[in-house]
């Protein structure tokens, strides 16, 4: 039997499902301190700009854009198999398709600062 | 010791006169302590011995008696029926053709176990004056908990995914072919790796894990094939990155 290349969309997967779970309830807490009116030094506007000007910044900003979309892409096309979607090809092209393009983007928007 | 008496619906079907599965009902009086195998070795002996069930040890060690318990894989041997209130209902395994009343046919489940080599592949030979194979406890500990699988099949009865896709090899071969190349002391991970790095082995799990819920000796199945996933993920990229380094 052939190996799988699986694989490929499985790492990313993994990969990202670590970072959100680490990066999002730290962006929970964050955002709500920022909703209650105690916006952290770091996060005001200028800090953050900053941030995002380096091309360190950016390559990290990018990097967990792309990772948390590709794994809800993936989750999504999981999920959908489990309830019973069973046009999988179809499923996987739109749901990995609109995680790129939400990476792209994210790209062009970075490179722009 | 107290009796009470228990009700239970026990799916029956026998492929020389019935068309169809049925249930039927049983009330029968019920020790206290008693599981539900003992419930129906006692119909059997007292109320109707055409009743077909497969168990041996009583102690949840053969791996025998699996059955859907009100819906849920169980090894009977080791379901209380004062857990239950109500009528009990008894089912085959799910997922697997029902050969005579709880008896189900396994032979895909022995073909796919064969297939991933569960036994050990030393990775030289050793003549035996040369000593045991060594091993420290904590490369031991690496693989102890996947030796527990007493080839009971509850995970493949509650894995939808072994439901919708009868080709996937499933938890308990794919826990225990990792239990095997997790031992220092084999050498057969790339033998197994062509069973269970395929799309239809490890890459059908999409990781429910009621696999390692209704395990009744914890082995954590899905903790294995995890652990399957990341190393063939590790694989693939050694493969397709670096096809100039052998593995
Ligand atoms: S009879 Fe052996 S496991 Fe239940």
């Amino acid at each position: 039997m052939a190996k799988s290349s699986k694989p490929v969309v499985w790492g990313l997967f993994a990969a990202g499902g670590t970072v959100t779970a680490f990066v999002t309830p730290v962006l929970v807490l964050l955002t709500l301190l920022a909703a209650l009116g105690h916006v952290v030094g770091l996060l005001a506007y200028d800090g953050l700009h900053a941030f995002a000007s380096h091309w360190l910044g950016k390559s990290l900003l990018f990097a967990i854009v792309f990772l948390s979309l590709w794994h809800a892409a993936h989750r999504l096309r999981i999920t959908l198999h489990d309830l019973g979607v069973r046009s999988d090809t179809p499923v996987a092209v739109v749901a990995y398709a609109a995680a790129l393009a939400g990476s792209v983007a994210a790209a062009v928007y970075l490179l722009r600062i | 010791m107290g009796e009470r008496p228990v009700e239970l619906e026990i799916l029956r079907y026998n492929p020389e006169t019935d068309r169809e599965p049925r249930f039927q009902r049983y009330s029968v009086g019920c020790r206290e302590e008693w599981v539900v195998l003992d419930a129906l070795n006692h119909i059997k002996e007292t109320v109707d011995p055409t009743l077909s069930y497969r168990w041996s040890c009583h102690m949840a060690v053969c791996g025998s008696c699996g059955m859907m318990i009100n819906g849920e894989p169980k090894l009977a041997c080791k379901s209380f029926l004062r857990d239950y209130v109500g009528v009990i209902r008894v089912e085959p395994l799910a997922y697997f053709p029902i050969e005579r009343d709880l008896v189900t046919v396994i032979d895909d489940f022995m073909d796919k176990l064969a297939r991933v080599k569960p036994y050990l592949i030393p990775k030289r030979e050793q003549p035996v004056s040369d000593g045991e194979y060594r091993q420290t406890p904590a490369e031991l500990k690496k693989f102890k908990q996947y030796t527990l699988c007493i080839n009971c099949m509850l995970c493949y009865a509650a894995c939808p995914q072994y439901g919708l896709i009868p080709k996937y090899i499933g938890p308990a071969a794919i826990a225990l072919a990792h239990r095997y190349n997790q031992d220092s002391r084999d050498g057969g991970r790339d033998q197994r790796q062509e069973e269970i790095a395929a799309t239809e082995g490890v890459w059908d799990c999409s990781f429910v894990g009621a696999c390692s819920e209704v395990c009744p000796e914890h082995v954590d199945p899905a903790g294995a094939l995890q652990q399957v996933k990341i190393a063939s993920t590790v694989d693939w990229y050694r493969e397709h990155l670096m096809p100039w380094k052998k593995k």
